[in-house]
């Protein structure tokens, strides 16, 4: 079982590789130990001795200043450290590929989502082309679901997703009301434009400020990838690191150094899109495994 | 990882702790944590989602948490302890060392009450000061006071007939066993084992 689940592994990320190649993507390699990654209320980075240094908990500052140097089209795998996160669908340390694209927005992003998981499921599942999740099989030949944010937390749970926000019941409604909703469906679904306060590193609509072009992928209802429509204002861009560093002091949480590099060089990237999709995660649903530790090789626990 | 709560100088529990098999206490019952998951949605809080098992009542109870929440670990303590008399529905037990005495009531000890005999020596579970389990040797050896005298040649074909033993237990015994004698039963399924010789 262990054994399957490693080559499907192997076949996933060969599969991943190949697909970008074959569209032109330059794979890179950046750093994995940095001064600072971009700040975030709630991503703890593992800091390293004795240089304080962290951890990347993405690639998404080095990657974004390959743009900001001209590259057109950039992909990356590589290994990301996210501290305390552990559960069935967590590892502190786990894969991701992210890919970055020049003069292109979400909706570009979007087409890659379908055009990459078709692909994998053509290369590495050749039986049925189904993933799957919890005996749900998911067809990515299908028209895929997509739905705003908004209509999410009404359609399945008759509540405002910014009343939710305000009364810090996000994350509640989100995994246990839109999740299980979303997870009985037999196509992949895209949660699409997220309310402002949950952009991130992502610009805001041109013709509404408090919508953020950012989407998240779902199969079964697991969060696969999360991609965005890239803001290129260093302003704003360093107002929203302050306002998660204010909003980390607010519960506790060290602030967290700015990648100041990177903001400096933010002025001459190009309107880009980019997206991170985690590989253990994709695993998962090529498999329909349970759990993360199903998909690796060594869990922390067995070390 | 335990850390100290200036507060109430105990030591406690941090949600990044709480797995299954963890025992805390919660509203002043102990717990044991059952089923466990981290959830964290893209960019959002992390949440710690519970299932936990009323260690006293058996009551399921589902429980979401999030970072920075703490808990009282549950002092559970296993004592070995003999047990005394029964005075109504309370049974008393006492530690052989430090002649503490405890007391049980019927429903706490479930079953266990079958096979208590004075003197028997058991495993009390202790939650602070208050006895909330028990366990038994897997097996125990009673005397039958009461059953029916097995007829030489009976045909008609029944394997077992009830007895009763001292404790007042009613259980299907072999037809061969008498009054009087000494069987072994087993405390996990509450059935004949065998029968005591000579």
């Amino acid at each position: 079982m262990k054994i399957d689940a490693l080559w499907l592994r192997a076949n996933v990320i060969k599969a991943v590789r190949n697909f970008f190649w074959e569209r032109g993507f330059l794979e890179v390699e950046t750093p994995l130990l940095i001064p600072a990654n971009a700040p975030e209320e709630h991503i703890n980075p593992v800091v390293t001795l004795p240089s304080a240094w962290q951890l990347q908990t993405s690639p998404e500052i080095c990657m974004k200043r390959l743009l900001c140097n001209g590259h057109q089209r950039v992909f990356q795998i590589s290994r990301c450290w996210r501290a305390d996160e552990r559960g069935s669908r967590h590892l502190s340390e786990f894969t991701m590929l992210e890919w970055y694209r020049a003069n292109a927005d979400y909706h570009t992003l979007m087409t890659d989502c379908e055009e990459l998981l078709q692909y994998v499921a053509t290369s590495c599942l050749p039986n049925d082309r189904y993933f799957s999740r919890n005996s749900v099989k998911i067809d990515p030949f299908a028209p895929w679901l997509r739905i705003s944010v908004q209509e999410a937390f009404f359609r399945f749970g008759q509540v405002n997703v910014c009343d939710c926000i305000k009364e810090g019941r996000y994350e509640e409604i989100l995994t246990a009301v839109i999740e299980p909703a979303i997870s009985q469906y037999s196509t992949p679904v895209i949660l699409i434009d997220y309310p402002v306060e949950l952009a991130a590193l992502a610009r805001t609509k041109p013709e509404n400020r408090e919508s953020a072009e950012r989407f998240e992928l779902y199969l079964g209802g697991l969060e696969l990838a999360n991609g965005f429509s890239e803001l290129t204002d260093p302003v704003e861009q360093r107002a929203r690191f302050e306002a998660a560093n204010r909003m980390r002091r607010g519960f506790g949480q060290p602030e967290l150094p700015l990648p100041e590099p990177f903001l400096n060089s933010l002025g001459a990237m190009p309107e880009s899109a980019g997206i991170a999709m985690g590989i253990d995660r994709l695993v998962m649903l090529a498999a329909g495994a349970e759990a993360i530790d199903d998909v690796v090789a060594f869990t922390p626990e067995d070390l | 990882m335990l850390f100290q709560n200036t507060l109430c100088e105990e030591y406690m529990y941090s949600v990044a702790d709480l797995k299954k098999g963890l025992k805390i206490t919660l509203d002043g019952d102990p717990y044991l944590v059952v089923a466990f998951d981290f959830v964290k949605p893209g960019k959002g809080q992390a949440l710690y989602r519970t299932k936990m098992r009323n260690m006293i009542n058996g009551t399921l109870l589902d429980r979401t948490y999030r970072s920075g929440e703490t808990f009282e670990p549950a002092s559970l303590e296993e004592r070995q302890m003999e047990y005394l008399y029964k005075e109504g529905d309370h049974y008393t037990f006492m530690d052989q060392q430090t002649y503490e005495q405890v007391v049980m009531e019927e429903e706490t000890l479930g079953d266990a009450k079958n096979y208590l005999l004075e003197n028997l020596k058991a495993e009390v579970m202790l939650f602070g000061e208050k006895a909330i389990g028990i366990s038994l040797p897997n097996f125990v050896n009673l005397r039958v006071t009461a059953t029916e005298q097995w007829a030489k040649g009976d045909t008609s074909g029944n394997d077992s007939k009830p007895a009763t033993v001292e404790t007042g237990y009613v259980l299907r015994v072999p037809p061969f066993i008498e009054e009087g004698e000494l069987i072994v039963i087993d405390t996990r399924t509450g059935e004949y084992s065998t029968r005591v010789k000579g």
